[in-house]
């Protein structure tokens, strides 16, 4: 997780011009750094890039709107990169 | 090339699927209010105008690597270059190619050339969703009769380890 944290947490940092240090497995995405959902577009694309998958944004935004989910289980950055290394898993199994 | 209506693109020249490119031709009308503005006795296509054609081409390649089953709506535009004047009457091959296809967004590079010479170029980014009207979809088939889009078979889905399937949730 470390190594997908500090990819992460650059891609963030140079996208939306946010300085890097600011930047902690702990940070919210939308509440505490600011994201909005546009910049979110560049960041996944820059991280379905960085790592050859597809983060489902479709998805989590549904079950977020549906209740079944909660915006930290997705936009908390240690859960994110849970995620992305679960993708990466499945991708290689 | 129908500027009151938006309507870009008038005609496909070529769609590869699995490169996932298209070439588009935008025929520049000889006449319209546009030009009386933009400008008095220098009539040029505006700028922004460009985008939008570069934008509808990458949408049309989108739509149909998706078989029509989304509609895609211009999110963004990054390294947005305007290279040379475009005047009434020039006809502008625009050149689309899918970068990435992401969940609910896909990247797209754009260039525009006006007798082989590149004229505008950018990176588009389209946001996806379903059709939120049903005549929508119907005027976007309408229109991809209307420029010759080949509508042979759709894109087998799984082709790309990272290819999008937009009508996977």
């Amino acid at each position: 997780m470390s190594s997908t944290f500090e990819t992460v947490a650059n891609i963030i940092a140079e996208t939306c011009d946010i300085p890097r240090e600011n930047i902690t497995p702990e940070s919210h995405a939308i509440d505490d750094l600011g994201i909005d959902s546009l910049d979110f577009l560049d960041i996944a694309f820059a991280i379905d890039k960085a790592f050859g998958i597809k983060l489902p944004l479709e998805q989590w935004t549904q079950e977020v709107n549906e209740g079944k989910a909660t915006t930290e289980q997705y936009f908390v950055l240690k859960n994110l990169c849970a995620r992305i290394d679960e993708l990466i898993a499945a991708k290689s199994a | 090339m129908r500027l009151e209506y938006f309507q870009m693109v008038d005609k496909v020249l070529e769609l590869d699927l699995e490169a996932r490119t298209l070439k588009t031709a935008n025929i520049v009308p000889e006449q319209s209010p546009i030009f009386e503005g933009h400008f008095p006795g220098h009539p040029l296509l505006p700028g922004v105008l460009l985008f939008e054609i570069m934008a509808q081409s990458c949408g049309m390649l989108l739509l149909r690597l998706h078989n029509y089953d989304r509609m895609a709506f211009l999110a963004s535009v990054d390294k947005g270059k305007l290279r040379t004047f475009v005047t009434p009457g020039q006809v502008i091959e625009v050149h689309a190619s899918m970068e990435h296809d992401g969940s609910g967004f896909a990247r797209l590079k754009a260039k525009g050339l006006v007798d082989g010479k590149p004229v505008c170029s950018a990176d588009i980014t389209l946001k996806t969703m379903p059709f939120p009207a049903p005549e929508l979809r119907g005027y976007l088939l309408t229109t991809a009769e209307r420029i010759g889009m080949p509508m042979g078979e759709p894109q087998a889905p799984d082709a790309r380890s990272c290819a999008g399937n937009l009508s996977h949730v």
